[in-house]
């Protein structure tokens, strides 16, 4: 077991593109972290250099105290699980799971003894004789999940396994890798696009743009307390309202909000207030005026969808708005809606740099 | 119901003379070869099998002197096999390495490579003969099995098939094994050669009957009769035949025909599920 460092890392492709500009972090043992972001942005070739696959042009990973940089993936001691499964087709469950071992040179009754080990483990004991083809999804993606196991590796790394999935099974997968990881408590690294997944699986999270971690923490401080505009839209579902704004020394204006309250914050004409859709709430004294366009329900939350009034020049652009009630509100479409909000839970950004101001 | 019946009959008709059209000149040949030379010298081409069936396979195969002046229908039989199977199973061998090399090793000349690898379908082995002939001989090659096979075991076509095959295979194969610990001849013969393996056996099949109707490079590169392939022995037949002398042979001439059709007609017939697989789908 070790933790693992990233220092400066740097990768510029042969073609000239930049996919990661500058990334530092410390990942302590036992510790599971999801990368997170848009697509693009990155993450999957930071994961691969941590795994060997992709050269670093910049910087230095070490696992433990050892530098790896120019050691081989075989010999860094890691185990990846990919995004297809990458099961060799034409070996069984258990020719699978032993190939890297055997290419070890580990003697055969403890190949034997780790197999049956992860098998049961994973709860594809049954299916050892069979060929991948013979699988389900959720199965192979288990069996993937055994090859990176028995290898017994420092750190686990996770190439979006579950998006192949179907919903449903994707739920319950996440739940069994949190608690495989859990039991095992090995160092693990995980790639998503999913903040879902991302949010829940995480002990801490790194939310990754354009090729820089915007910030890292636990995911509940980020969602929280965003640093950037980029990171409060990323994590939350639905997306936080994002409402133009300006202050002009005593209060800030949007529209036709204007709340007091916010000392303090520098002189601007380009603000960004954001407010989530779950800290709204219907109130007829309400600043804000929403025009009801679509209403999604989920069961127990009602997702309302539509845009705030703006009564002084209606010819600027509609601010689209989301709103996150229960079951119980039921608006009209195009009916309108007065909602408030507790200031203290809004979140103001620049609009220019895109960090938070408050 | 009517116009479907003959439509039906239309059809088959069409397909029935292509079959007849295919494969009565074979039956012929069959026929004629199991009559008395007398017979076919007297009335012709037979059209339905003579009692000499035993008597002429016979000789052409196992009696010296029988088709040959001395070498036996066997021999050549043996030799055609060892010129297919070598060239077959050399083709495969030389273009699997040849396509993992262009296509896992990304060095920077793989795709110029791989056009003059395919330029030289476009050079034939008659257009090289001479030299080819010339190289062997100064090696003392002549007149051998290695000298026959190995100048034509180049394949670009083989190449060219195993290269789009291993581009389709997915890279997190190749990854995961990296993870493995495989190396690069581990990745190729644990991974790659097993999922090749329709892929194989079709070339194996098409190479093969490549292999064995080679008429050129033999004719010039066996000068003993004792490494004569089939289908010289019948291209030395006819020729007897053509300068006279004896009473011709043709019933001889016709059985050493079939016999030479035999072996890959069987391969193809007995393969043919894995060479349409093989051409057909990926296993993947």
């Amino acid at each position: 077991m070790a933790n693992l460092a990233l220092t400066g890392i740097r990768k510029t492709y042969p073609n000239g593109a930049v996919a990661v500009r500058g990334v530092d972090m410390t990942i302590d043992d036992g510790e599971f972290i999801v990368f997170v972001g848009p697509s693009g942005c990155g993450k999957s070739t930071l994961l691969r250099m941590v795994a060997g696959l992709e050269s670093i042009t910049e910087g230095s990973i070490h696992i433990g105290d050892r530098l790896i940089n120019d050691v081989s993936p075989a010999d860094r001691d890691v185990a990846m699980v990919f995004q297809n499964y990458a099961l060799y087709p034409h070996m069984t469950v258990r020719g699978n799971m032993s190939y890297g071992l055997k290419n070890r040179g580990m003697p055969k009754e403890e190949i034997n003894k780790r197999v049956n080990d992860a098998a049961s483990l994973l709860r594809i004991g049954d299916y050892l004789d069979r060929q991948p083809n013979e699988l389900s999804g959720g199965q192979r993606q288990r069996v993937a999940m055994g090859r990176a196991i028995v290898r017994e590796p420092e750190v686990f790394l996770f190439d979006e396994p579950l998006s192949n999935l179907d919903a449903k099974l994707r739920v319950q997968m996440r739940i069994e890798i949190k608690r495989l990881q859990r039991r095992l408590n090995v160092t693990s690294i995980y790639v998503t696009h999913d903040q879902t997944e991302a949010m829940t699986l995480a002990d801490r999270l790194a939310v990754i743009n354009d090729g820089k971690i915007e910030q890292m923490g636990a995911p509940i401080e980020l969602y929280n307390n965003p640093a950037t505009l980029f990171v409060a839209t990323f994590i939350g579902a639905p997306q936080m309202n994002l409402l133009p704004a300006q202050f002009d020394g005593e209060k800030l204006i949007s529209n036709t909000l204007s709340l007091s309250g916010y000392d303090g914050l520098p002189q601007s004409q380009n603000l960004i207030l954001g407010i989530r859709p779950d800290t709204l709430r219907t109130d007829d004294n309400g600043q804000l005026e929403m025009r009801v366009d679509l209403v999604e329900q989920h069961g127990a939350d009602n997702l309302i969808y539509g845009a705030i009034l703006n009564s002084e020049n209606t010819d600027s652009e509609e601010t689209e708005f989301c709103f996150k009630t229960g079951q119980e509100v039921m608006p009209e479409i195009d009916s309108t809606l007065r909602l408030g909000f507790d200031p203290d839970k809004t979140l103001i950004f620049d609009k220019e740099s895109g960090d938070r101001l408050r | 119901m009517k116009n479907w019946n003959w439509r039906l009959i239309s059809t088959h008709a069409i397909l029935i003379v292509g079959v007849l059209f295919m494969s009565l000149p074979v039956w012929v040949a069959f026929a004629t070869s199991t009559h008395a030379p007398e017979t076919i010298l007297r009335d012709g081409l037979q059209f339905l099998p003579g009692s000499h069936f035993f008597t002429t396979y016979n000789e052409v195969l196992f009696v010296e002197g029988g088709v040959m002046k001395s070498v036996l229908g066997t021999t050549m039989l043996k030799n055609s096999l060892i010129l297919g199977l070598g060239f077959a199973i050399g083709k495969v061998i030389i273009s699997m390495l040849a396509a993992y090399a262009i296509v896992y090793f990304r060095f920077r000349l793989a795709t110029p490579l791989f056009c003059v690898i395919f330029l030289t379908l476009l050079l034939p082995l008659e257009v090289r003969i001479i030299p080819s002939y010339e190289v062997l001989a100064k090696l003392g090659m002549l007149d051998t099995h290695v000298g026959l096979i190995v100048p034509l075991i180049a394949s670009a076509t083989g190449t060219f098939f195993f290269r789009q095959f291993f581009r389709s295979v997915p890279d997190e194969l190749l990854e995961a094994a990296r993870l493995d610990g495989a190396t690069a001849w581990g990745f190729f013969i644990d991974i790659l050669v097993p999922l090749s393996k329709t892929m194989i056996a079709a070339i194996l099949i098409i190479m093969f009957v490549v292999g064995w109707n080679q008429y050129l490079w033999p004719l010039i590169m066996t000068t003993k009769e004792e490494n004569y392939t089939l289908v010289i022995g019948i291209k030395q037949i006819y020729q007897i035949l053509a300068e006279g002398g004896e009473l011709p042979q043709y019933q001889k001439a016709f059985a050493l025909t079939i016999l030479a059709t035999l072996p890959p007609v069987l391969v193809v017939l007995i393969f043919q599920n894995w060479f349409v697989k093989g051409l057909v789908e990926s296993e993947k």
